[in-house]
């Protein structure tokens, strides 16, 4: 299967990008995108939304998901 | 009701007196209290100097929350309408980031909406500071408490 997955914000900077396409073949959760696109433990205030909700790190993920990852939001 | 997130520069009070007389539900008389907050940009942040700021957005995840967040406080609270901006791009000291708005039949309504929306704009819509201070940038790491 085929997962977009999107980087925000401070991460961004730090990943060098807004975001890459990720593939596997079994079953996926959301913390297994994060290892799959990077071998740093992910920051212990990151976030993380599937199909823009927001999500647990433990969340399944399905071909053709938007998965993102980013710090926490100060907007407003 | 109605949402948006603005590229440029707007005049909050300019934005509420147009909404509210072009808005089929708020004619004269039909309700008894509008409550406004609106956000702008302070040139101090954790005792330094601020120049200017750069709000980035998650576009498509933001316009959902904040439909969301009104459509939620419209039910909840019985509001007559809703108005949110919210900026994204540079933005200078002065600038207003963030509108919203509540018109209800009475003050309570109209006042306990626009707080709770404001809450949860700021602790949830996936908006991001990068403050640039007299000698370099940094992000803002989180949102002050209510």
């Amino acid at each position: 299967m085929q997962i977009k997955v999107k980087f925000f914000a401070s991460l961004r900077e730090q990943m060098g990008t807004d975001g890459q396409i990720v593939e596997s073949s079994g079953p996926l959760s959301i913390s297994g995108v994060w290892q799959l696109v990077t071998d740093y433990s992910p920051p212990e205030n990151l976030l993380c939304s599937r199909n823009l909700k927001y999500v647990d790190w433990e969340e399944s993920v399905e071909d053709g998901d938007e998965v993102a990852f980013f710090p926490p939001v100060t907007g407003g | 009701m109605k949402i948006e997130i603005r590229p440029s520069a707007y005049d909050p009070w300019q934005e509420v007196a147009d909404f509210q007389a072009a808005a089929n539900k708020l004619s004269p008389g039909s309700y008894g209290a509008c409550a406004v907050f609106v956000g702008t940009m302070r040139d101090f942040n954790e005792g330094d100097e601020v120049r200017s700021m750069v709000l980035e957005h998650y576009p498509e995840m933001t316009v959902g929350q904040l439909q969301e967040l009104a459509h939620n406080a419209m039910v909840s609270h019985g509001l007559i309408d809703i108005l949110i901006l919210h900026r994204v791009g540079e933005i200078h000291p002065n600038d207003p980031i963030v509108l919203v708005a509540a018109w209800s039949a009475h003050r309570s309504e109209a006042f306990n909406a626009c707080r709770e929306m404001m809450e949860i704009l700021k602790s949830k819509a996936t908006f991001w500071k990068k403050e640039k201070l007299v000698s370099g940038e940094r992000w803002v790491g989180k949102n002050t408490p209510a």
